[in-house]
């Protein structure tokens, strides 16, 4: 029976994103859902699990979740009672057929997000612990739970890459339609609907020019977006993917991924902004509309035009705009993992030793270890008497905790002065050491972050990384000149530094500076109160009890920039000529001394 | 998933597709590492290659594959003491493709003592472990940038010596892991160790096509393939089959390929123009050019076929120069030309 067409345009896209996730949530991927934790994204929430199917389970997952938990390994009770190893499933494969909510996304591991890519590229958990090797078929949608405050916190790139949907539910308006029965109603038709879609070629190939159009590299999000088309025309009860759907799904998954802008699209878009701003971004605005805007232009023309559309003003301008400052897609994800104690943070092996102090016991090893031993201490208890009601004899000499990577990376924060004449120069060599330091990380596994001042404040332009290839392209093409807002500068570092602190890692602040503030912290020029403002901050910095180097770098050290680096207990060095290799090696012998 | 995307239907990418065949052609080559952009099909080439790769015999009973016509130490023990007894029985048996997920425990990648039967008979088994079963075939490791530390120090190890030797729970057993080590992964999640990057023998930049056209036709067939698995591989079969036979034709003709005085020292040439560690680089990238010539059905190398292979070859074995914006592979492009002119 064929469901009456359905025209689901009457709802806004944050409905509608649920809607198509619930009707198939593996074949997307996932959502990745841009909101603080409140009632709107509770709502959302709400609304998803309204549209999957009765039953479907929704599981959350921890961010501190340990690989035991997340494919499965030895079910210990159920292994001790039946005598033999005995498996436990994971909560992926838990999560079978059903939807996965990551909750603080943006605080993921790479290592974890690794993991749950590999399981979402394969619809399977590859279990390979605890004695078990096997295969559990898992099909799952992800919702990651993304509460990232700025431009730089972000889930990891590899996770963004595979949900097909990202979401920002900022400056979103519900849209006055509320009643979802009808919605509901119509997931599950699609849902039955779905296998017989079909996309025409030149639909098709509309699309890959649309996200190419868009700037967007990886083929994945292209196939994703296909998918969600499809779902698209199931919803509305279509077996052929109408352009309406491809412009709903372009909104939904190019639109949030594009690096830049066609120019034509721009254009048009441009003359449709006023409209939009007031339609709140243009998210609840009618979308019957988007895709007859242009009704002679090519097929991809118009998709172009609908996802341009759909792009916030603000955006817009800087994705057209010809300076190559990284696009926010690209440089997504958090590098480096969590290493907290003793108790948190990767596995590194396991050692013989008995679970105190916080060390935790490795369940597995140890019954390994008490294994070759039973049918002797059955006997010896049958012997002295002692008829133990348990099956395996466990002794203390068999006891195995699990070691975790227990030293912390360093993170190298460097603070560079890009004020002045001189900028050029120093931007350069800090440039260097940077690298040269990454060069080295490899193989310490440390990371080096870089914050830039100059006008009115300071810049993170290279967030914590081990990566030099990420490096290399947050450095190019650095500005220079203007003034000194040097307040700004070490408050930035600081915290910063601070962040570094709480993820486990050890931050080591080097500032390369002459010294000579003009701005002062709220961004008015003036050497007076720049510098009471400069050694405000300074002081803070030694509060936060921080390592910390200053480089003076003007020509002739200069007495303020020494009161400075007294006042923020930092190393003070005078280096007029700081060259790459100089100031390197020089961050290298510091990092290494224990704080 | 349990159909594979067929290799031959993979568009484009025939610098990874090429390495992917000389690796199967040579396996002492040492393997292949497949760094680059995310959605480029990297894990699917891969494991696609299982399909391909023709069968080989082993011992019957055997635990880690032996080869029945092996003898001395590239057998395992049990091996050793079934040839005492008498001539070793074989089979056939696709080559093994093993996967190594993140998440695996070290028990489960060198082998343990065997659980259910310790705590069922009390008796001390071995349970032989992903090395084992990875025995004369290849170790996928997707991601392998993000691989923790002390199984990275377990492959290094392994890698180079051919040999698992397993101490623990109070057994002492070593058997033979010879495999080629492939990788993948995108270098923005972090840097791989040098020694780790020196067990590949071969490694590829992998990047986004930027062609319309290549893309279209990749969104195509994955869809096709979506729609369909098993219509799609039997769509393609005939290609698949047809690349098996030329594998097998070309590892036939491997060990008749020779090496022109010419072309060997135009080798060491260009590595010492490059100034890559070691002999390592050298030794590598004259067996590639012979796979690569054996490839093409060639029995002499020629400059041709050396600078087929160069760039993957040698990549990563470059002295690294952070200060040089130049990549890797524009330094040995530079290289090339210099030797073999443009």
């Amino acid at each position: 029976m064929r469901a009456a067409p359905f025209d689901y345009s009457v709802y806004d896209d944050g409905l509608l994103a649920a809607a198509v996730l619930a009707v198939d949530p593996a074949a997307i991927g996932g959502v990745v859902l841009r909101a603080s934790a409140g009632p709107r994204r509770d709502r959302w929430l709400a609304d998803l699990r309204q549209f999957v199917a009765a039953g479907t389970p929704v599981l959350r997952l921890p961010l501190h979740v340990g690989d035991g938990r997340l494919f499965g390994g030895l079910d210990l009770p159920a292994s001790l009672r039946l005598g033999k190893p005995v498996v436990e499933r994971g909560i992926l494969a838990h999560a079978s057929g059903g939807i996965l909510l990551l909750a603080m996304a943006e605080r993921l591991s790479p290592a974890l997000a690794a993991r749950l890519c590999a399981v979402l590229d394969f619809g399977e958990v590859a279990l390979e612990r605890d004695g078990f090797a096997m295969r559990m078929p898992t099909r799952f949608g992800v919702v990651a739970l993304d509460e990232g405050a700025s431009e730089e916190e972000y889930p990891p790139a590899a996770l963004l890459d595979r949900l097909a949907i990202h979401l920002d539910l900022a400056g979103f308006e519900p849209s006055s339609r509320t009643d979802r029965h009808d919605l509901s109603a119509h997931v599950s038709v699609a849902r039955t609907l779905l296998p017989a879609v079909v996309a025409s070629d030149s639909l098709t190939e509309a699309f890959c020019g649309a996200a190419m159009a868009f700037g967007i590299a990886s083929l994945r999000p292209t196939l994703l977006g296909l998918r969600v088309a499809k779902i698209a025309a199931a919803l509305a009860g279509r077996t052929e993917v109408a352009e309406t759907d491809a412009a709903l799904a372009g909104r939904l998954v190019l639109a949030p991924r594009a690096t830049m802008v066609p120019t034509d699209a721009e254009a048009d878009s441009q003359e449709a902004q006023p409209e939009q701003s007031a339609a709140q971004q243009g998210l609840d605005r009618p979308h019957t509309e988007n895709a007859v805007d242009v009704p002679d232009a090519p097929l991809d023309d118009r998709i172009i035009a609908a996802i341009a559309a759909a792009i916030p003003a603000g955006l817009l301008g800087l994705l057209s705009s010809p300076d190559p400052a990284v696009s926010k897609a690209q440089t997504s994800g958090r590098a480096g993992a969590l290493h907290k104690s003793r108790l948190r943070g990767r596995p590194a092996g396991v050692r013989r030793g008995e679970p105190q102090g916080g060390a935790r016991l490795n369940v597995v090893e140890t019954l390994r270890a008490a294994a070759p031993y039973q049918s002797l201490r059955r006997r010896e208890a049958a012997v002295s008497g002692r008829h133990g009601a348990t099956f395996v004899q466990v002794r203390r000499e068999d006891f195995h905790v699990t070691r975790f990577k227990q030293r912390g990376e360093t993170t190298t924060i460097f603070v560079v002065d890009a004020s002045g004449s001189s900028a050029l120069n120093r931007l350069a060599e800090a440039k260097g050491a940077v690298e040269l330091l990454l060069a080295d990380c490899y193989i310490r596994r440390d990371s080096v972050a870089l914050i830039a001042f100059r006008n009115r404040s300071a810049e993170l332009l290279l967030p914590p990384t081990r990566s030099l290839v990420r490096a290399k392209r947050g450095l190019a093409g650095l500005p220079g000149g203007g003034g000194t807002p040097l307040a700004s500068a070490i408050e930035a570092a600081v915290a910063l530094a601070e962040s570094v602190r709480r993820k486990g890692n050890t931050p080591t602040i080097v500032l390369l500076t002459d010294g000579r503030a003009n701005i002062a912290r709220d961004g008015e020029p003036g050497r007076p109160r720049a510098e009471a403002d400069a050694l405000l901050a300074a002081r803070q910095a030694r509060a936060a009890q921080l390592r910390i180097l200053f480089i003076d770098t003007s020509p002739r050290p200069q007495e303020l920039a020494h009161r400075l680096a007294g006042a923020m207990g930092a190393t003070y060095l005078a280096l007029p000529f700081a060259d790459a290799a100089g100031v390197s090696a020089v961050v290298r012998q510091i990092a290494s001394r224990s704080p | 998933m349990s159909v594979a995307f067929p290799f031959s239907a993979i568009v484009g990418q025939d610098d990874m597709k090429t390495a992917v065949l000389i690796a199967a052609i040579d396996p002492t080559i040492g393997g292949v590492l497949a760094f680059g952009d995310r959605g480029t099909g990297k894990s699917t080439a891969i494991r696609a290659l299982a399909a391909l790769l023709p069968k080989i015999a082993v011992v019957v009973g055997c635990r880690y594959g032996c080869d029945p016509a092996a003898t001395g130490d590239r057998l395992c023990l049990e091996c050793r003491a079934r040839q005492a007894k008498g001539p070793l029985k074989s089979r056939l048996v696709p080559i093994p493709v093993v996967d190594l997920p993140l998440g695996a425990t070290e028990d489960r990648v060198v082998g343990a003592l065997d659980l259910e039967r310790a705590l069922a008979r009390g008796e001390k088994a071995f349970e032989p472990g992903l090395l084992a079963r990875a025995n004369r075939g290849f170790l996928y490791i997707d991601e392998v940038n993000l691989l923790e530390d002390h199984l990275v120090d377990l492959l290094i190890d392994v890698a180079a010596s051919g040999e698992n030797v397993v101490e623990r729970e109070g057994l002492s057993i070593r058997h033979p892991a010879r495999f080629v080590l492939v990788g993948s992964g995108n270098p923005e999640e972090g840097e791989l160790r040098p020694q780790l990057l020196d067990r590949f023998g071969l490694s590829v930049e992998v990047k986004t096509p930027v062609d319309l056209r290549t893309r279209i036709e990749v969104v195509r067939r994955r869809d096709a393939f979506e729609r369909n698995p098993a219509d799609f591989v039997a769509k393609w079969k005939k290609e698949d089959d047809r690349l098996r036979r030329h594998i097998v034709a070309a590892r036939a003709l491997l060990p008749m390929v020779e090496i022109p005085d010419a072309a060997q020292e135009h080798g060491a040439q260009l590595c010492l123009a490059l100034g890559t560690d070691g002999l390592r680089g050298d030794l590598t990238l004259t067996r590639a050019a012979r796979a690569m010539a054996s490839l093409e059905g060639d029995k002499q190398v020629s400059d041709r076929h050396l600078r087929r292979v160069a760039p993957s070859a040698l990549r990563h074995r470059l002295r690294r120069n952070p200060l040089d914006e130049s990549g890797s592979s524009v330094r040995i492009e530079r290289a090339l030309t210099e030797i073999f002119g443009p």
